[in-house]
């Protein structure tokens, strides 16, 4: 099985290499075709895994591929760890990749870069691929920095556009905020248990549950440190407030890798990392508290931003973020299974909204702005049936894909009683009228209502070929389905194995599975959770206020102008990390330049000690007066004192 | 009694001279009274009965040192009114250390002379002692290398005072006496023929 | 009675006079000179003080060599006098700051 698991890694690298070294000499279709074969047979064999461990019923395997060294009893190698859990990380990513893979050969048609972002995108599927399959902290911190990386080159890849490198240089950095926090739980990890490798490490969480170590002069838990530590990498990876800043701006890199990195993969590393890391997790609960509190934070502050978004590629961003928040939360809640299931879903959803942003706005001509769209239903039927199902999966309407794993989250959250479960609630709830809000906002705005187009792109207003709407039908599909065919096994069932722990007092989804009887069943259930009123109330808000009678939207637009102000500068965090920090720092810096640096070192020290010993010297060079009996005089004085010391005073003969 | 009034008097007039010689003036006066010093510390060693240091401090001190002194004032030409400015600067500082000196000084004497043996006072000295006898006896005996080495010193100073000052003027006519012995009859006198007669 | 206190006593306020007319005369070379000769005769009165007190004949050898090499240092400090002033044509001690820093 190691050269299954070594193809399914190594394939999408070896395309990545050839496509980015050799792109001038294979050209265009050489690019394209070698990178979508290794992403398809990584694929393939993905799927192929996941059947042998689920349907097959194989155990999970942990194998050490090569050991780089040891140290002091530290191992550091790479191995692969293929569990339930890694095995459908694996299908997802390489499932998403393979489609947006397709999809760029038409919408990268005309770009000047097109074997430079198959190579691109190639590589990240390698970098995400050992990110899941890693068995151990090394292999995932360098899996976490490689999808960093590529992200940065990403959303960078029109370089000669200024915004598009402040954005990817903002995205690194951020993230790299978040990698400090990590690194940090890494090395705390490492000196508790003296190891990187998941198997010792999870071993040991029991028995470290309440130990404290020695931060500073202060005693902090050991566990909830580490695992906070980490979860703050999480929180850069998966942009959870505050480090959310970086998500909207990724929009400028193409819209393809939005939905690759920015929906799919990349900002899930951060939730599969906490259900990777559920047997450290679990011993915490005050890192579950934070996970919990900062996730229902995310899913409903950033739900709030969307509503006041123009570009469609925005809207989608920030429901992305708030999604993540869901996320958090169920993983905050021990309800990990529907974490990873959400997880599952909007991966399939969100990238299918993002292709059909794509197509509608590679078919207007790479506009963006909604103002300038409407009635596009008329001209862009497959983007707007898959619109539909896309949308409808991500705001829960019964039935569909969202709807399961998002009320399956919501009523796990609800059962959980760490401390912060009960804000986390509220913070769900108003995020599901919010989500159906914005998301129905967008949908009436684009395809609805009467044509606001620019005359331009009303004159070479098409759909887009088959190369775009495959890939948004083949999505569409497990958006209607996955719900009602994965539900029952994956959430309540047996299909994470033993590769989530959860403790019995935190077992919050076996408790919700006991009322489990099937898909039909649920839906029922759900009529009686405040949940899917509130989706369907915003969804008609929406219709009310942006199709009915857009006056109305416009009246509360004019009476909510602070809040307005407030959502449009995004809680001012960005004011904050872009002004008041480096604005602050730099203030800072030069102070200590200026007084401390100059005045202080330079002046004082350097030159005030030459100064002091000039002036010294100074002082006693009168001394010198040439005349003799003033030396006489000095030796007298010094007689003088030697004798009172000698004399009079206790250490002398006195 | 009488040793006690002789010590106190003598004492004062010995203070007194020596202020007077740096409070002084005019040189001359600082010697002269620089002179009266000695002669009195001189009496003051005889109350102490070491009467051959006392007539050697007159003769060789007084009469030659302070001598010598007088000479090269005399011949020195200072100019008196350069010399009246300039006292009271350094006068208080240095009366100041002076005072702690001597403060030091007299706390040790007075109060912290322990290791002196208990009973220090004058030993009777038997009859017929005589000072100049027995200092004659250390002195060439126990301290003859020493005396030696006096001696030498003194020639020592003798040599260097004269090379210091001695200048040699131009123009001196100065005798040479090795050349004057080592003169040869061939360099005095030369036989000249002279004709006894001239031709008229 | 006169003890050795008293005597050492006068010695110490030789000594002391001496050494405070070395720094408040400033004018005059020869009565630099002479506060040394002071400074020289308080000692000698210490040794011959402890001399006859001690009744060690030691001191009085002392001064015997003390007085020796007075007179020399005398002689020779007036010569070296003699030459400065012929150099200078002053005796001013205010002026002989050659060895200035």
């Amino acid at each position: 099985m190691i050269n299954t698991y070594l193809a399914i890694v190594l394939f999408p690298l070896a395309a990545a290499i050839i496509a980015g070294l050799f792109g001038r000499l294979i050209g265009r279709a050489g690019a394209h075709t070698v990178t979508i074969l290794g992403v398809g047979v990584a694929c393939a064999l993905s799927c192929w895994v996941l059947w042998r461990q689920v349907v097959d019923g194989y155990p999970a395997e942990n194998i050490s591929v090569y050991t780089w060294l040891v140290t002091d009893g530290v191992r550091m190698e790479i191995g692969f760890l293929v569990d339930r859990l890694s095995a459908l990380m694996m299908v997802v990513v390489s499932f998403v990749s393979l489609m947006v893979h397709i999809y760029t050969i038409g919408y990268m048609h005309d770009d000047a870069g097109y074997q430079r972002f198959f190579s691109y995108i190639s590589l990240f599927t390698f970098a995400m691929l050992m990110l899941v399959m890693s068995n151990n902290l090394l292999q995932l911190f360098f899996g976490w920095e490689a999808v960093g990386v590529v992200s940065y080159l990403l959303i960078g890849f029109w370089y000669t556009r200024p915004t598009a490198i402040f954005a990817n240089l903002k995205a690194f950095l951020v993230n790299r905020v978040g990698d400090f926090g990590f690194l940090l739980g890494i090395a705390a990890l490492l000196y508790l248990t003296n190891s990187l490798d998941y198997a010792e490490i999870f071993a040991a969480a029991e028995g470290l549950q309440d130990r404290n170590m020695l931060v500073g002069n202060w005693e902090w838990p050991a566990l909830a440190t580490a695992c906070i530590l980490l979860f703050i990498g999480a929180m850069g990876k998966s942009a959870q407030v505050p480090l959310h800043v970086w998500l909207p701006d990724s929009m400028e890199g193409p819209t393809p890798i939005s939905a690759l990195i920015h929906a799919a993969t990349m900002v899930t590393a951060g939730v599969f990392m906490v259900a990777r890391m559920s047997p450290l997790f679990e011993f915490a609960e005050a890192a579950l508290s934070f996970v919990l509190i900062i996730g229902a934070t995310t899913a409903l502050f950033t739900g709030l931003i969307a509503l006041v978004q123009f570009d469609i590629k925005r809207v989608v961003a920030y429901s992305t973020l708030s999604q993540l928040g869901y996320m958090m939360v169920a993983q905050g809640s021990s309800a990990y299974a529907a974490g990873m299931f959400h997880l599952t879903t909007h991966a399939f959803f969100k990238a299918l909204l993002f292709l059909a942003a794509g197509s509608v706005i590679m078919a207007l001509h790479h506009e963006q702005d909604m103002r300038r769209m409407g009635g596009l239903r008329r001209h862009l039927p497959v983007t707007y049936w898959t619109s539909l199902v896309g949308c409808l999966a991500l705001i829960g309407f019964p039935g569909f894909a969202g709807f399961f794993s998002k009320d399956a989250l919501i009523e796990a959250e609800h059962l959980a009683n760490i401390p912060g479960a009960g804000y986390a609630y509220v913070c769900i709830l108003l995020g599901v009228f919010v989500t159906s809000l914005y998301t129905f906002r967008m949908f009436f705005m684009v395809f609805h209502g009467e044509e606001r187009l620019d005359v331009e792109a009303r004159a070479h207003l098409h759909e887009p070929g088959w190369v775009v709407k495959l890939p948004l039908i083949l999505l569409a599909i497990p958006s209607l389905a996955l719900g009602w065919l994965a539900i029952g096994p994956v959430v309540f069932g047996d299909f994470f194995g033993g590769s989530l722990f959860v403790r019995p007092v935190h077992d919050v989804v076996g408790r919700l599975g006991e009322d489990w009887r099937g898909p039909v069943q649920f839906i029922i259930h759900s009529f009686k959770e405040p949940a899917v009123y509130l989706a369907l109330a915003g969804a008609f808000v929406a219709w009310f206020g942006y199709l009915y009678r857009p006056a109305a939207a416009i009246w509360v637009r004019e009476r909510m102008g602070p809040v307005q102000r407030l959502l449009e500068n995004k809680y001012y965090a960005d004011w904050v990390a872009e002004r008041l920090l480096p604005a602050g720092s730099r203030a800072l810096g030069n102070v200590l330049w200026r007084v401390g640096d100059v005045r202080l070192i330079d002046g004082g020290l350097v030159n005030g000690s030459a100064r002091l010993v000039a002036w010294g010297s100074e002082l006693i060079r009168r001394l010198q007066s040439g005349l003799l009996y003033d030396y006489a005089f000095a030796m007298v004085i010094g007689l003088a004192v030697l004798g009172f010391w000698l004399l009079f005073t206790p250490t002398g003969a006195g | 009694m009488a040793g006690v009034i002789f010590f106190y008097a003598l004492s004062g007039v010995l203070i007194g001279s020596a202020l007077g010689v740096i409070a002084s003036r005019n040189p001359v006066h600082s010697v002269l009274y620089l002179v009266l010093a000695f002669v009195t510390s001189s009496v003051l060693w005889l109350l102490l009965e070491a009467e051959f240091l006392a007539v050697v401090l007159v003769l060789v001190y007084v009469g030659a040192v302070m001598v010598l002194f007088l000479f090269v004032i005399m011949m020195l030409d200072v100019n008196l009114v350069q010399l009246r400015e300039g006292y009271t600067r350094y006068a208080p500082l240095g009366a100041l250390v002076a005072v702690i000196l001597a403060a030091e000084l007299i706390g040790v004497i007075w109060f912290r002379a322990e290791s002196l043996p208990a009973s220090v006072s004058l030993t009777p000295r038997p009859a017929g002692y005589s000072n100049t006898e027995v200092l004659g006896t250390a002195l060439y005996t126990e301290h003859l290398y020493a005396f030696e080495l006096a001696a030498f010193l003194l020639l020592l100073a003798i040599v260097a005072a004269i090379v210091l000052t001695m200048r040699r003027r131009p123009g001196l006519k100065v005798q040479n006496v090795a050349q004057q012995v080592a003169v040869r009859r061939e360099d005095r006198v030369r036989l000249v023929k002279v004709e006894p007669e001239r031709d008229a | 009675m006169i003890g050795l206190e008293h005597y050492l006593t006068l010695s110490a306020a030789l000594f002391v006079i001496a050494v405070a007319g070395i720094f408040i005369n400033r004018k005059n070379v020869i009565v630099l000179l002479m506060c040394v000769e002071l400074l020289l005769l308080a000692v000698n009165f210490n040794f011959v003080a402890f001399s006859r007190f001690l009744d060690d004949t030691t001191g009085q050898v002392f001064v015997f060599f003390i007085l020796t090499v007075a007179a020399a240092e005398a002689a020779i400090g007036l010569a070296i006098l003699v030459v400065l002033f012929r150099s200078r044509r002053s005796i001013d001690v205010q002026q002989m700051d050659v060895l200035k820093g």
